[in-house]
């Protein structure tokens, strides 16, 4: 086998990965700031346009530059995204780690908690929350935050688990270490990276569910557009043919939640020390 | 044996009914919609105080949730679901028509999606890190990161708007009724919303299939196999498949719950009129025996996905059949 020699190692095509996808995000925060006001204004001269020069991803029927509105509604998501994952992740940590080092109770209150968590559809649970909290913006983030976080409170607990069997917990034990000790030397920089790629996981998760809630017609008004309201508004125009109206915004969704898949695959692979030289 | 194992089910079940009834119905309290404002809809401006406090008295309304829920749990437990506001019909029919329109279409998909993402899994597997196998992955975990409403879309602009193959909405032809259509135009109603379903429900099986089927074939046996003379092809077929299979019908049967919530956002962009479809007006127009009695019944779906997936395990699986008090 030859080796390239512009062949990057993993660490450092991880990294360039990594600041890629910062790029790509600031670009979206950045490039939503710049537009403006000007993805809310109307121009009735340049009506229902399809994709060219002057409009990359065409206009809407009152002449709104979809592109201006694709940019808007995918800072949204990534924002709401970001509050929810930020929130399950939480949650999960100390849940997680609760059921691990609390006692037996604690860990089965915990546990069938995330039965109950994973029970239903999860679609039907965002509905149902999504309802209580009297629907909105605000209806949307509180859904999705609320009920991303039982898987990754499992691989938590799992994870400490594991370790509080491990010899060198034992032997901190016996050296006279308190448990508070313990877990802020020993537990906590196992957990961290866990934390982090989950949080990062749950991203592409909070968006796309994000989206379909708001798709199915639950928060968001259309003054403030989500890529999935601006999907459903869309769905009106289908039957006339304006395909870029659903297909560029669909499309910047897609590629925004793989970007995450990429980013939180790939930082598990740095942070992994199994993988790390690979 | 199967009948111990049978009784925790059971037991689990009640258990976790209770709980989702119990935390449901907390959540549907909380809710800052008003069920008679929601009940009343349009005609709000044309209704008296003293109307709607009848209504309000009628359902209950002034009395102190706690005594709500309890009536409500006690009469959940005799089968009565209540009268869902926006049907007028008992819930538990509402939820029964709608369920059976629904389930050819996740049936549907369903078998697709398991017999085509079992396939691809294989195939990826047998002929790892080739172009093959890196297409199969990349269009995987493209489709894990698409929403499914958005595939929906965009076959409903190919292949109903622009070549006018499949027609755009519901699940018979327009001016007939469920009875009237024939086989042919149910069929043809389902295709495409069973297609987008599958095209999405393909990537997680096939990824688990594939990462399974590279195991089975680092294994001894396979190796053992090798050395004895045999193709991979014979490997793949004698030996990893049966292996791979068992926890592949597992993990098709656990993700009952994608394929509902699926379901949900593919009959939205079809208008199928099936549980999905009325799920989302159910919490939209606040019509809360529905929505809870649709929470429940899902949630009894879902279970019922893991039990046969553990059920066919345990049947299956000779490690666990001879293994004494495996089943549990």
């Amino acid at each position: 086998m030859t080796i390239n020699p512009l062949a990057l190692d993993r660490r450092t095509r991880t990294m360039m990965v990594i600041l890629g996808c910062l790029i790509l995000f600031s670009a979206i925060f950045l490039g939503a700031w710049l537009y403006g006001e000007q993805g809310q204004v109307t121009n009735l001269a340049l009506r229902k346009l399809p994709p060219g020069w002057d409009q990359p991803f065409g206009t809407d029927w009152l002449g709104r530059d979809m592109f201006a509105r694709t940019i808007k509604g995918l800072r949204i998501s990534l924002e709401i995204g970001l509050a929810a994952a930020t929130c399950s992740a939480v949650i999960a940590l100390l849940l997680g780690l609760a059921a691990a080092t609390m006692g037996r109770i604690v860990d089965v209150a915990v546990t069938w908690l995330c039965d109950v968590g994973m029970a239903t559809p999860h679609l039907v649970l965002l509905i149902l929350i999504s309802f209580a909290c009297g629907g909105g913006a605000k209806g949307v983030i509180i859904a999705v935050a609320a009920s991303h976080w039982p898987a990754l409170t499992r691989v938590i607990r799992a994870e400490v688990m594991q370790l509080r069997t491990s010899d060198y917990i034992k032997l901190s034990h016996r050296l006279g270490k308190s448990p508070a000790w313990i877990a802020r030397h020993h537990f906590l920089p196992h957990v961290v990276p866990q934390f982090l790629v989950g949080l990062l996981l749950l991203f592409p998760h909070a968006i796309l569910h994000a989206a379909g809630l708001t798709f199915l017609g639950f928060g968001m008004s259309p003054h403030t557009p989500e890529i999935g309201t601006l999907l459903a508004e869309s769905m009106r125009y289908l039957t006339t043919g304006m395909w870029w109206l659903a297909v560029a915004p669909g499309l910047a969704l897609v590629l925004s939640a793989m970007t995450f898949d990429v980013l939180g695959n790939n930082v598990r692979a740095l942070l992994d020390p199994k993988t790390l030289r690979e | 044996m199967i009948t111990q194992f049978l009784l925790v089910k059971t037991f689990r079940l009640i258990l976790l009914i209770a709980a989702v009834a119990t935390l449901s119905f907390v959540l549907v309290s909380s809710s800052p919609v008003d069920p008679v404002d929601a009940y009343v809809g349009a005609a709000m401006l044309r209704i008296s105080p003293d109307q709607r406090e009848v209504i309000a008295k009628r359902w209950g309304l002034d009395r102190p949730p706690v005594e709500r829920f309890g009536r409500w749990a006690g009469q959940m437990a005799t089968g009565n679901f209540g009268v869902s506001t926006i049907f007028n019909e008992p819930v538990l029919s509402v939820i029964g028509k709608r369920f059976i329109t629904s389930f050819w279409l996740m049936a549907l998909a369903w078998s697709l999606s398991g017999a085509l993402g079992f396939g691809l899994g294989l195939i990826a597997g047998a002929r790892e890190d080739t172009l093959l196998d890196r297409s199969i992955r990349l269009y995987a975990y493209t489709m894990a990161s698409t929403p499914t409403f958005w595939v929906g879309m965009i076959l409903l602009m190919i292949f109903s708007v622009s070549l006018g193959w499949t027609p755009v909405c519901c699940a018979w032809p327009p001016g007939l009724s469920a009875e009237q259509a024939t086989l042919w135009q149910r069929l043809h109603h389902l295709l495409l919303p069973a297609i987008t379903l599958s095209l999405i429900g393909i990537a997680q099986i096939t990824l688990h299939t594939r990462e399974k089927t590279i195991e089975a074939l680092r294994s001894d046996y396979s190796i053992f196999a090798r050395a004895q003379g045999e193709s991979t092809i014979g490997i793949v077929f004698r030996r990893a498949l049966r292996n791979v299979a068992l926890p592949a019908v597992t993990l098709q049967f656990a993700s009952l719950g994608e394929l509902f919530g699926g379901a949900v956002l593919a009959e939205q962009v079809f208008a199928y009129p099936g549980l999905g479809r009325t799920t989302v007006e159910a919490g939209i127009r606040g019509d809360i025996p529905l929505l809870l009695g649709i929470v429940l019944f899902s949630t009894i779906f879902v279970f019922t996905g893991n039990f046969m997936a553990d059920l066919i395990y345990h049947l299956v699986d000779p490690r666990l059949r001879k293994a004494t008090g495996a089943i549990s």
